[in-house]
Parts: structure tokens; C-alpha cells; sequence
């Protein structure tokens, strides 16, 4: 069999994969606030001065981390509606990948966390801030920034991820190829464009984490 | 510590649910055997592929490290390719699209392929990454006792980075299993299209669904403490050596 690139086609395709990137697109962001907020409440729960709480957060984060998100998906999609939560496929997938890498952003503020001077914390109780204000004003504003590259990371394996959504039939990126190449028998064009484009976006937000990591060392004395 | 302590509390849970739905569901009787053999599926594409990331990270480290420009190059591609798209992406185009070059392979073939490939283009760099922090010296000193650079970067340098890399690979070995789920959709009956399967023809979507996660973690924590192992046993060769 000879191998041929459809030049028409791909003309032909392009605008509806393009349509189709704004849903990956959209899981992708939404996706990502809601894990920097879930791994900062699980940081956070790792850290309280109750050992239950330490240790379940522990647990749970440990389960999320070593189960794939493709069940993970499932289970949020099929599973929840038997106790009655019932959602569309696109909430169910952001909500999927929301924990999941929520579960690894958690890690990497503990990280942050942990690298605080214990003196900031004495000076906060000498200071007599309530463990709120501790945290909200002392501890996180400096645990953040320096960890933010590796979160950045995590942003772009999200990414990477989306077209697992495919599985429950949200029409983002792989769907789209999926449906464009059962339709006309030519799978060659459309995975080769999804391709390329998480290729091109993969790099491009890569670069800008490097970038962001750069800007941040010249900000923070460059330790 | 506490990591420990949290992999010991998710194995008590994990062992509590498992015999307490085999317990209490009728059914999970039925449907664990199904659910096994998908799991054996599981674990046979885990090994191949570990197998396949291993080599391919290899060659590709030390291609990118010492290869003449056009291997360096190619080195380059592939770690970016598979580094910079999606697996799910690189499994359908394995298996859609390199028929129409002429090359058919089985679901099973291309699954291990495109896991391994995938997985062995982070290992790249985690090897990358350990081979130079082995101190300069250590070169310098195979140099001077006249060996060539391939005998010291295996018999010197690869032994002392091995520490180093074995706990991000194991994390790899992990995101390698939990990758594996996505082989279901090119109809390999792995553990999670297994799952699919029974789910459809039972309904009993809770009890299938957590039994499954429960499957995929039991796995993965035979895969950490392995690793865990193996770490020790690495360590302890080198601690010998410099003592």
C-alpha cells in the first residue's frame, strides 16, 4: 500500500479539529484551577497537627496517585450517579482530572511548604498571628512562588492527558479525530494533526515554563 | 516516614475492601476471575513494556550524551516526540496509522511499543540526569587507567548512576501501569476493558469499577516495594565499594 498525505483533506478537517481544541482547551484550564486548589487543601490537610487527618490525606493521595485516571474517569462517571450525583461527561472528566492531578500538586506544595524557615513560623506565633493569618499572609504567599515551574509541569501533562475524555465521549481533540476518521476511513490525517498539535503546544508552554522559571530565580535572589 | 506510613495505611484499607467485598458481593465472586485474567493482561503489558523503556532509554540517553551528530539528533526527536504528545495520541497512531505505511501489528505488540517508547523518552532524561551527577573525577580516573569511554561508562559510571535513577523509575514504572488502562481502547483486553465489558453486561457498576482501582493500586504497591528493594540492595553495593 502506498502512503499518501491528503492535502484537501486535511484542509477539509482542519477547522473542525480546530473547533474541537477550544473543549481541550477548556478541560485544560478548568482542569488545572481546580487541581492547584484541591492539591493546596490536600498540602494543607497534610500538614494538620491531627495524625487521622495527616495520615488519610496521605492515604488518599497515595490511592489517587498509583490508579489511572482512566478508571478514575469511569468512576467519577458512572460511579457517582449510583449515590445520585449525577453529571454531564465534560464536568465529570474535569472533575476526573482535577483530582487526579490535584493529588501531585499536592506534593509539589509540600515541597514549598516544607522549605519554609522554621524562624517564620516562630516569629508568627512571637508575633501572636492566629494559624490563619500565619498561613494566609506568612507561610503561603513565600511557599508558593518558588514552586511554581514544577506546577507548571503538571499543567502540561494535564494537557497531555485531555484526550482521555474521549473514552466518555467528550468531544475534544482525539474524539473529534476518532469520529473525522471512522467517517471517511482516513485515520492518517486527523492523529497526525492531534499530534502535532499537542506536539506544538507541549513545546510552547514548556519554553514558558522555563521562562517563568528564569523570571522567578532573578525575583528570589537565585538560590 | 510518613510517605511510608501512608503506603502502610492504603495497604491495610486496600486488603480491608478486598476481602470485605468478596465478603459481602456475591457477585464479586463471579466477575474476579474475568477481572483477574484482564489483570494478568495488565501486568504482561507493564513487564513488556518496562522492558522496551529500559532499552529505549538507554539508547536514546546515550545517543543524545555521546552519539555523533545525526544519532544526537534523532536521540533529540524522539525524546521530544513522545515527551511532547499524548500516549493516548501515540497508541492510536501506532495502531491507525502505520498500516498505511505497511506495518500491521498486533493490539498486544503495539501496545508495549507505544508504552515503552512513551515511558522510555522520561527515562532518557532520567538517565541523562543521572549519569552527570557522577562526579567528573570518576571519568577522569577511567581515563587515566587507559579504559576506553564505552568500558568506563559501563563498568564505572552506569553502576554509580544507577542509584540515582532507581526511585524516578520506579515513579515511572507506576505512571507505565496506569498507563497501560488506556490499551482498552484499541480493544486489548486489559483490566480496565475488562471492566468496561463486565459493566456493561452486569450493571454492578460500584462493586466492578472499585474493585478494579483496588486491582490497579494492589499492583502498584508490589511495584513500589520492589523498588524500594531493589533501592536498598543498590545502595548497599555502592556504600562497599567506597568503604
Amino acid at each position: 500500500m502506498t502512503f499518501e498525505w491528503d492535502w484537501a483533506y486535511t484542509q477539509e478537517i482542519l477547522p473542525i479539529l480546530g473547533k474541537a481544541s477550544i473543549i481541550t482547551v477548556q478541560a485544560t484550564v478548568i482542569g488545572f484551577i481546580l487541581a492547584a486548589l484541591i492539591g493546596l487543601v490536600f498540602a494543607l490537610l497534610r500538614m494538620s497537627t491531627l495524625a487521622p487527618v495527616r495520615l488519610a490525606t496521605g492515604a488518599v493521595v497515595e490511592f489517587i496517585r498509583s490508579t489511572p485516571l482512566l478508571i478514575q474517569i469511569f468512576f467519577v462517571y458512572f460511579v457517582l450517579p449510583e449515590f445520585g450525583v449525577t453529571m454531564d461527561a465534560m464536568t465529570a472528566g474535569i472533575l476526573a482530572l482535577g483530582l487526579h492531578y490535584g493529588s501531585y500538586c499536592s506534593e509539589v506544595y509540600r515541597a514549598g511548604l516544607d522549605n519554609i524557615p522554621k524562624g517564620q513560623w516562630e516569629a508568627a506565633t512571637a508575633l501572636n498571628l492566629s494559624t490563619l493569618t500565619t498561613f494566609k499572609d506568612i507561610i503561603i504567599p513565600q511557599a508558593i512562588p518558588p514552586v511554581v515551574p514544577a506546577l507548571g509541569n503538571y499543567l502540561v501533562a494535564l494537557f497531555k492527558e485531555t484526550p482521555l475524555l474521549s473514552a466518555i465521549a467528550v468531544l475534544e481533540l482525539m474524539q473529534t479525530a476518532k469520529i473525522l476518521g471512522s467517517e471517511s476511513f482516513q485515520y492518517t490525517e486527523p492523529i497526525t494533526l492531534v499530534g502535532l498539535f499537542f506536539l506544538f503546544f507541549s513545546l510552547v508552554s514548556a519554553a514558558l515554563v522555563r521562562q517563568v522559571e528564569a523570571w522567578l530565580k532573578t525575583r528570589h535572589g537565585g538560590a | 516516614m510518613e510517605q511510608v506510613q501512608s503506603r502502610l495505611v492504603v495497604a491495610i484499607v486496600l486488603s480491608f475492601f478486598l476481602g470485605l467485598m468478596v465478603a459481602t458481593f456475591a457477585d464479586v465472586r463471579v466477575f474476579l476471575p474475568e477481572l483477574l485474567r484482564g489483570a494478568w493482561i495488565t501486568i504482561q503489558i507493564t513487564a513488556g513494556g518496562i522492558v522496551v523503556a529500559i532499552l529505549a532509554a538507554l539508547a536514546a540517553a546515550i545517543g543524545k550524551m555521546y552519539g555523533p551528530r545525526p544519532v544526537r539528533w534523532l536521540a533529540i526527536t524522539y525524546i521530544e516526540i513522545f515527551r511532547g504528545t499524548s500516549a493516548l495520541v501515540q497508541l492510536f497512531w501506532l495502531f491507525f496509522v502505520l498500516p498505511y505505511f505497511g506495518v500491521t501489528l498486533e493490539p498486544f505488540t503495539v501496545g508495549i511499543a507505544a508504552l515503552g517508547l512513551n515511558v522510555g523518552a522520561y527515562g532518557a532524561e532520567v538517565i541523562r540526569g543521572a549519569i552527570q551527577s557522577v562526579d567528573r573525577g570518576q571519568w577522569e580516573a577511567s581515563r587515566a587507567l587507559n579504559m576506553t569511554r564505552m568500558q568506563a561508562l559501563r563498568r564505572i559510571i552506569l553502576p554509580q548512576a544507577l542509584v540515582a535513577m532507581i526511585p524516578p523509575w520506579g515513579n515511572l514504572f507506576i505512571e507505565l501501569l496506569k498507563a497501560t488502562a488506556l490499551v482498552s481502547m484499541i480493544s486489548l483486553g486489559d483490566l480496565a476493558f475488562k471492566a468496561q465489558q463486565m459493566n456493561q453486561n452486569t450493571l454492578k457498576t460500584v462493586e466492578i469499577f472499585s474493585l478494579v482501582l483496588l486491582i490497579y493500586l494492589a499492583i502498584a504497591l508490589v511495584i513500589t516495594s520492589l523498588m524500594r528493594a531493589l533501592e536498598r540492595k543498590a545502595a548497599k553495593g555502592l556504600s562497599r565499594g567506597r568503604g
